[in-house]
């Protein structure tokens, strides 16, 4: 599977997953977020800003409670619980966010 | 994301009218060719791929008695027909247990029996086609190999063996499933499925020394690799990543840390789960068991304790003593393998913990067991004690504990719809409809005992629910692993411990 973007050819795994890494970059997250129904905030860009961030070092995303307290002192501590991160990403933070940051599908029971 | 239409809750099971052909579509995404060759699979479907899935069918036959009884004493009866939770969600005839095993029992008898030699056509017999193998990827996709239909089977034929035996086959012959074969790619390189490599575990850990510290004061350690440690604690994965799996994990080193025994976890072993059981492939299962007696002879520990995983607590306790054992270089005293379950239970008899049940006062609880748990396996001294045990624990720590119906747990437990290698997003549909037989049970005993949360010791049960009870307008809160009810409960400082 495969979707094009301004002439770019961006190729994804069967669930919408964008196969190469590096192409990532803000419009693709974009269209990655619509594809979802998600509507981009600038909460919405903090989580997949440390998503990447946390990939960049340790090639995973990283659990839910680190990201959920990552968000929690950016934005507040009241927004660091799971249900903000799947009020921002309904489909799940793991899933929904991992996407539309780039990064691969996490597997496993998850 | 789009929510998948579900029919409002009643609280009652009922068999529905069938609907023949309604989730034939229902496809697991197959794997790709370096999943397969992995694990020594073909890449690509092979060539001659009908006469070899036919030798390889005569292969298990010669080897595995129990299948050849399978394929050749059922008498089609239906007992198992309304038995099975995809067959209630899905209404598609050929997820009745008996109609599924027909798929592969029409092939055998083909090939394998004098009738079906010569007179196919009296003998319900066909031969392998292509359109025969599509349907065999598509039901035994939708078979979580939970055993529910073998308790009710008068002839005790294990449905899920059939399963297995039809996934080895199609793996032999380079069709493979990608969320199994990928994962089990992942155990194998990396030690667990998540692919959580050593220093993102590293940091994971120190994470939760941090979380529980800064919330209780109290500086519990979660070590990794410590060598002379007394126990080496194999978790599934999941419990470093997913919620409500990591509120257990947290449970176990509260536990571990009130009783005074000193544990870790390897970063070569990471994983309890072993998906080489659901693709019926033993030289898998046994390469993915291995690294755990690797990693204890490594370590030099006195003891293996496995966390929550229900079909990884089947492999343990019953195929672990003869796929990686004898396990004589571990302390004798202790049984091999331990469940956290019993551990746990073990200290509160015997009073080496604390236990403040006041901590759970908001919590009205169920317990919903995993299938290959109850079906699978056994747990303490008693029989009965894989039903038992986790729910003493449980009602150890908690002030309200209620049982739902009796047609849905203990042996006759519901699968909760996402076992046996099919708890990805593509089958979502098939997982959500699957579930449908406990939610109705749940929501029984939420309209009438006023249940607000969901015990369970598997890691699949766990991410299955989370995902899908939303879609029956039940909140993903209401499901909690049975340690994590523990970690509220143990007054830290509060024992001397062992």
């Amino acid at each position: 599977m495969a979707f094009e973007l301004a002439g770019v050819t961006y190729e994804t795994d069967e669930d919408g997953y964008l196969m190469d890494l590096d192409q990532w970059n803000n419009d693709v997250a974009k269209y990655l977020a619509e594809e979802e129904e998600v509507e981009m905030s600038e909460a919405h860009w903090e989580v997949v800003n440390f998503l990447r961030e946390y990939y960049d070092e340790y090639k995973i995303a990283p659990m839910i409670r680190i990201l959920t307290k990552a968000i929690g002192k950016k934005l507040g501590k009241d927004k660091g619980n799971t249900k903000y991160l799947y009020e921002l990403y309904p489909g799940g933070p793991a899933k929904q966010a991992c996407k539309i940051a780039g990064l691969p599908k996490p597997t496993g029971c998850v | 994301m789009a929510k998948i239409k579900t029919e409002p809750l009643t609280g009652k099971i009922r068999v529905p009218s069938i609907e023949p052909g309604a989730t034939a579509h229902y496809r697991a995404n197959p794997a790709k060719p370096e999943h397969n060759e992995a694990l020594g699979f073909p890449g690509e479907k092979i060539a001659n791929w009908e006469v070899k899935a036919i030798e390889k069918m005569g292969e298990i036959l010669d080897t595995n008695r129990a299948f050849r009884v399978y394929m050749d004493i059922c008498v089609r009866c239906g007992a198992c027909a309304d038995k099975c939770h995809y067959f209630l969600g899905t209404k598609d005839p050929n997820n009745m247990p008996v109609a599924r095993q027909e798929l592969i029992r029409k092939v055998y008898r083909r090939y394998f029996t004098i009738g079906g030699k010569y007179f196919p056509e009296q003998a319900d017999a066909c031969d392998l086609t292509e359109d025969v193998l599509d349907e065999w990827y598509n039901y035994f996709h939708q078979c979580s190999q939970c055993r529910r239909c073998s308790v009710y089977c008068p002839y005790g034929i294990d449905t899920a063996e059939v399963s297995m035996v039809a996934r080895d086959i199609m793996d032999s012959i380079g069709v493979g499933q990608k969320y199994c074969n990928e994962i089990l790619g992942k155990v194998l390189n990396e030690g667990n499925n998540l692919g959580l490599a050593k220093n993102a575990l590293a940091n994971t850990l120190e994470f939760f020394e941090e979380d529980v510290e800064e919330e209780t004061g109290v500086a519990v350690k979660y070590p990794m690799d410590m060598k002379g440690a007394d126990v080496l604690l194999i978790p599934p994965s999941a419990d470093f990543f997913s919620s409500p799996h990591v509120d257990g994990f947290i449970g176990y080193g509260k536990v571990f840390h009130e009783a005074g025994v000193s544990w870790t976890v390897s970063s070569y072993a990471s994983e309890f789960a072993n998906f080489g059981m659901f693709i019926g492939d033993n030289e898998t299962m046994k390469k993915v068991a291995m690294r755990i007696r690797e990693a204890a002879l490594e370590l030099g520990v006195k003891r293996i304790v496995v966390g929550e995983c229900g079909h990884a607590w089947r492999v343990a306790y019953s195929f672990w003593n003869t796929l990686i054992g004898p396990f004589d270089f571990l302390d004798p005293k202790y049984k091999t393998p331990t469940h956290m379950c019993e551990f746990t239970l073990d200290l509160i008899n015997r009073g080496a913990i604390k236990i403040d049940k006041s901590a759970n006062d908001d919590l009205v609880v169920t317990f919903h067991d995993s299938c290959n748990v109850a079906r699978g396996s056994g747990m303490g001294n008693k029989p009965g004690g894989q039903f038992d045990v986790p729910r003493d624990v449980i009602k150890a720590v908690c002030n309200n504990f209620v049982e739902m119906d009796e047609e849905t747990i203990r042996e006759v437990t519901f699968c909760c719809g996402g076992g046996g290698g099919l708890l990805t997003d593509e089958l979502l549909d098939l997982r959500v409809k699957g579930a449908s037989p406990r939610a109705e049970a749940l929501h029984d005993v939420m309209e009438r005992k006023g249940v607000n949360t969901m015990a369970m010791i598997c890691a699949i049960c766990k991410a299955q629910f989370t995902k899908v009870l939303p879609n029956y307008g039940i909140g993903m809160d209401m499901v909690a692993s049975v340690h994590q009810l523990v970690s509220n409960a143990v007054v830290l400082g509060g024992k001397k411990g062992v």
